[in-house]
């Protein structure tokens, strides 16, 4: 996956971060701690991919952090034998952002849930991403509150009964990824829990970028939303409903790649049969995460909607501009070389007297 | 004494020594209080700080306290839109911005009607009769005006018509009436400044520097500042100028500063001393906005500043900041720290080092936003959940901030918490002249990160609530650390191991922990002023109120009668000698601008019945007022109780 280039100094997201020649493994990121998640919970998973996936990268393990705020995936760190804090809820992309500010040398991952990055964190989550601040941010999907054991949450559906909505929730849920989008972010994917071939292509992308990533992980909660996403597990419905992001491929999917995506006429984007494509002379769209308009993201993310009728999955939107923290230090480093920290002539400032 | 800074259009034969032109008398004085007072679009805030520029220069020592709307354009000459500026300055060491204005300033009849109250009879009024006309007058409710119809009689009402004489001073500059007319507050600032015998090259200076990329704009300052200096100087309205010597305070070179630029100050200070990059995450909110921008312009001292979505995510960054080992600071004021509480126990918790920094106002919601209050002490010690335990500290003059930055930095370092420190409205943005340290004389702040494993038994582990024996600090292991990963965070921790536990004798032991170790933070004694070693009342006081605490004292004092002064910038813990203080004095008296909030922890405390003396105003205490709370009692009545004892004096030195 390459970036759009911008003119900027070409770093990769992991940059500055210190890298050993330590042959390392996955139990290596595995910490003393017992994982208490529910049996059959995604997070297991998950965390066994990230396990799996961080050696690939070659960093010292002291240079990585995990933040995470309040939700059943906000365990996470204490199971990563990694620096990490398990903080309050929303707020885990603030204090992030604070050590990704203060730390080039580290690689920051903040975990997150639906209900921890789209409901009481919402505000953190949009103005981490339009800063863009070199952290990446997997926001476990779940559709569920798991921890406050099984209220609705921004990303259930519309009418869900739940302990709370006894007669059915009342409001309209979030699309993660077109809301990243409105965000600006840089980089938007989504993932699979189950699917750890494309959890890890996306996870590697994501440390590559440098920048605010941004991953949603579908995420199955055995307990209180068992099966939301269970049709995009089902072979024969995956291959109807899982639209493939692959860079410079044209969007097609289907058993037989009977399906594609075109243009609509108001700009937008839809899914068509291939057959029909070609016989009005329509054209498949290719995809390109690098297009610096979000619009065209946006629209992909369009697509998938909360039936998973069609489901986009991979990445979505890869695009390079100057990270917050890069820009924050070099104003620092500017304004040290330009005027020495001299403290006396500070406090003395320009009108003074002597009694 | 016995003149104050009053005007007095008498004849006199004595020539002016500064210019010889015209024959005034000069009088000299100890001291005057000025009041400017305008319309919030007048510029009265730059014209007083200018003033108060020149008395600093010259040597006065000097107290401010500007006084305005929060609306940022209030609708023009209404009682609502007046701002105003109180410069004190005299030839000793003041400490208050003063009761009562010698002199009122007053630009239009708004700004007269607001503040004549405060003017006592035989005080001076100088105003721009220009704006007095009918349509103003009945705006803020005058049936006749005030200037015709005896109604000022009690006063020496000096009438300039100074946005004529501004307009015709500026004729040939070629700006509109109306933009020419801005500058009659330079006007003003010349007139007084020829009054009161002021330098004025610092102020020429000044406007040439601010307009420099205005040159026509700095020229019509200027000039409108001559042609005031030069009304004074050429019209037979003032015969009295005055002077006030230059103070004689301690040696040392000084500078005029106010409470929130010595606080930024002092964090500089913290991060240059402590060797620690500073991280300060904030977001706007008055009064503490000019900390946010004063660091801003400090990054070279290897300070980064991050204005955040929100109060949360600026405390959020902070403590990030402070994870990753930087000095992480937020700044902010009451209802900001309603938003960073939560936080603020995730410091408590993670035992992070982190500095909060509250300039109070006007409360309970968003209140009076540019007013000053001392109510948010009770929030700062116990408005989280959970035992929570914050050290709390408070400077009491604008000077004074500097200093408790560097101790909110000292005890968040040392002892791995957060630190609040309460400043407040009246000396954010009031200035006083201070003695400058030298920077070699500031503490050494230097901290050790923790660099190897550390498990009790012996193991290659790193235990994070292991204790430091003496300060009970747990050790300070950042990312980067090799060897050392460990996991922190909100949920409650084992002692010593740092897992999380839900076990309860451990929950038990860790709350009882954090609280001896904020309990054992080592603050200075309380001292006690008590020059004549007889009183039975003690005058104690906390934060701001500093000032007006002491000049009530001395008023006191000055009438013959006993009293002594503590004064409280420890606040949690309190001086461990403060209880012995308080058993030595028959009554403990306490003002407070708030319902009696340190009262009550006192009394809880210390068992001792502290005589609460509240005020709630948004404005701070005034010295004649305390002194005559502080005779009341010493003449055993309640307060407001008109007996027959030892009255104070009330014109006495302060």
């Amino acid at each position: 996956m390459t970036a759009t280039h911008l003119g900027l100094p070409e770093l990769g997201g992991l940059a500055g971060v210190p890298v050993t020649d330590e042959p390392q493994r996955a139990k290596d990121y595995k910490s003393d701690q017992e994982v208490r998640w529910c049996p059959g919970c995604g997070d297991y998973i998950v965390l066994n991919t990230m396990q799996s996936f961080l050696p690939t990268l070659g960093l010292k393990p002291e240079n990585i952090v995990f933040v995470s705020g309040i939700g059943c995936s906000s365990r996470f760190p204490y199971y990563m034998n990694t620096y990490g804090m398990h903080s309050i809820h929303g707020r885990a992309p603030a204090i992030a952002t604070g050590l990704a500010v203060a730390r080039p040398d580290l690689s920051v991952w903040v975990v997150t849930g639906d209900g921890d990055a789209l409901s009481i964190g919402g505000n953190h989550l949009i103005h981490t991403l339009r800063r863009n601040v070199n952290l990446k941010i997997l926001l476990f999907n779940n559709r569920i509150y798991g921890l406050t054991k099984g209220q609705y949450s921004p990303t259930s559906e519309a009418g869900k009964v739940t302990k709370s909505t006894p007669m059915g929730s009342l409001d309209n849920p979030f699309n993660p990824i077109s809301l990243a989008l409105g965000a600006e972010a840089s980089f938007v994917a989504r993932a699979l829990d189950s699917d750890k071939k494309g959890l890890t292509e996306v996870l590697t992308a994501a440390a590559e970028h440098r920048g605010s990533a941004f991953v949603e992980i579908y995420q199955n909660c055995p307990i209180f939303n068992d099966g939301a996403f269970d049709v995009l597990k089902d072979r024969d419905e995956a291959a109807r409903r899982i639209i493939p992001l692959r860079a410079g491929e044209p969007l097609t999917f289907g058993p037989e790649n009977e399906y594609g995506v075109v243009r609509t006429r108001f700009g937008g984007l839809e899914v068509a049969k291939t057959s029909e494509i070609t016989a009005e002379g329509g054209e498949l769209v290719v995809h390109d995460p690098t297009i610096n308009d979000p619009a065209y993201a946006f629209a992909l993310s369009r697509i998938g909607g909360q039936e998973l009728e069609h489901t986009p999955v991979g990445i979505f939107r890869n695009v390079a501009r100057p990270t917050y923290d890069d820009l924050a230090r070099q104003q620092v480093e500017h304004a040290k070389a330009s005027k020495p920290a001299d403290l006396q002539a500070l406090l003395n400032g320009k009108d003074t007297w002597t009694v | 004494m016995e003149k104050r800074g009053i005007p007095t259009p008498m004849a006199t034969s004595e020539p002016n020594p500064l210019t010889a032109t015209r024959e005034t008398d000069i009088a000299t004085l100890d001291r005057v209080v000025i009041r400017f007072a305008g319309d919030s679009g007048d510029g009265m805030q730059l014209t007083g700080d200018r003033f108060t520029s020149a008395a600093a220069a010259f040597g006065n020592d000097l107290a401010t306290l500007p006084n305005f709307p929060a609306e940022i354009r209030a609708p023009q000459g209404t009682i609502p839109g007046v701002s105003s500026f109180q410069v004190h300055f005299a030839d000793y060491d003041i400490l208050t911005p003063g009761d009562r204005p010698d002199v009122l300033v007053a630009m239009n009849p708004a700004a007269l009607k607001a503040n004549i109250a405060d003017v006592p009879h035989g005080g001076a009024i100088i105003v721009n009769t220009d704006e007095f006309s009918k349509r103003n007058l009945t705006k803020v409710g005058y049936e006749t005006n005030p200037l015709e119809d005896g109604s000022l009689e009690p006063y020496q009402v000096f009438p300039v018509a100074m946005s004529t004489l501004t307009r015709g001073a500026l004729k040939d500059t070629g700006l509109s009436k109306k933009d020419a007319e801005r500058a009659k507050n330079m006007f003003s600032l010349g007139l007084l400044s020829w009054m009161y015998h002021r330098p004025t090259e610092g102020t020429e200076r000044f406007l040439a520097e601010k307009f420099a990329a205005k040159p026509d704009i700095a020229e019509a300052n200027i000039l409108a500042f001559r042609a005031g200096w030069n009304y004074g100087e050429t019209t037979e309205s003032f015969a009295v100028t005055y002077k006030v010597a230059p103070a004689k305070l301690p040696t040392g070179t000084y500078r005029q500063i106010t409470g929130n630029t010595a606080l930024a100050y002092g964090i500089v200070a913290a991060g240059q001393r402590s060797g620690l990059p500073v991280v300060l995450g904030s977001y706007p909110i008055t009064p503490a906005s000019d900390i946010l921008h004063e660091l801003s312009k400090h990054k070279n001292f290897g300070i980064t500043t991050l204005q955040a979505e929100d109060e949360i995510a600026g405390i959020g960054a902070a403590l990030g900041a402070s994870y990753a080992g930087s000095l992480g600071v937020t700044s902010t004021s009451g209802p900001g720290v309603a938003l960073k509480s939560e936080t603020i126990g995730l410091g408590v918790m993670t035992e992070l080092p982190l500095i909060v920094i509250d300039v109070q106002r006007g409360g309970p919601s968003t209140g009076l936003p540019t007013k000053t209050e001392q109510a948010d002490l009770l929030q700062a010690m116990y408005g989280r959940n959970g035992e929570c335990p914050v050290p709390v500290i408070a400077p009491s003059t604008p000077g004074d901030c500097f200093e408790m930055a560097l101790e909110a930095a000292r005890i968040a370092l040392t002892y791995r918490t957060p630190a609040i420190l309460l400043s407040d409205g009246s000396i954010a943005n009031g200035s006083e002249p201070w003695l400058i340290p030298d920077v070699a004389d500031l503490p050494d702040l230097a901290v050790n990160f923790a660099a190897e494993p550390n498990a009790m038994d012996g193991s290659e582990e790193f235990w994070p609530y292991v204790r430091d024996t003496d300060t009970l600090a747990r050790e300070w292991a950042i990312p980067g650390t090799p060897g050392l990963q460990h996991r922190i965070g909100g949920l409650e921790k084992a002692d010593n191991r740092g897992h999380i536990s839900y076990d309860p004798d451990n929950h038990d032991r860790m709350v009882r922990l954090r609280q001896a170790k904020v309990d054992g933070i080592t603050v200075p004694d309380v001292t006690v002023d008590d020059p004549s070693r007889n009183a039975r009342v003690l005058a104690l006081g906390w934060g701001s109120s500093y000032g007006p605490i002491g000049a009530g004292c001395r008023r006191v004092r000055k009438s013959g009668m006993d009293i002594a002064q503590a004064h409280l910038r420890y606040l949690n813990p309190l001086p461990s000698n403060l209880g012995e203080v308080l058993e030595r004095y028959e009554v403990v008296v306490l003002p407070e601008m708030n319902l009696g909030q340190l009262a009550m922890l006192l009394r809880a405390r210390y068992l001792i019945d502290i005589r609460s003396y509240t005020k709630v105003a948004g404005l701070p205490f005034k010295a004649a007022e305390l002194a005559e709370v502080f005779t009341d009692i010493i003449n055993d009545n309640e307060p407001g109780d008109n007996g027959d004892d030892v009255h104070v004096l009330t014109e006495a030195t302060e």
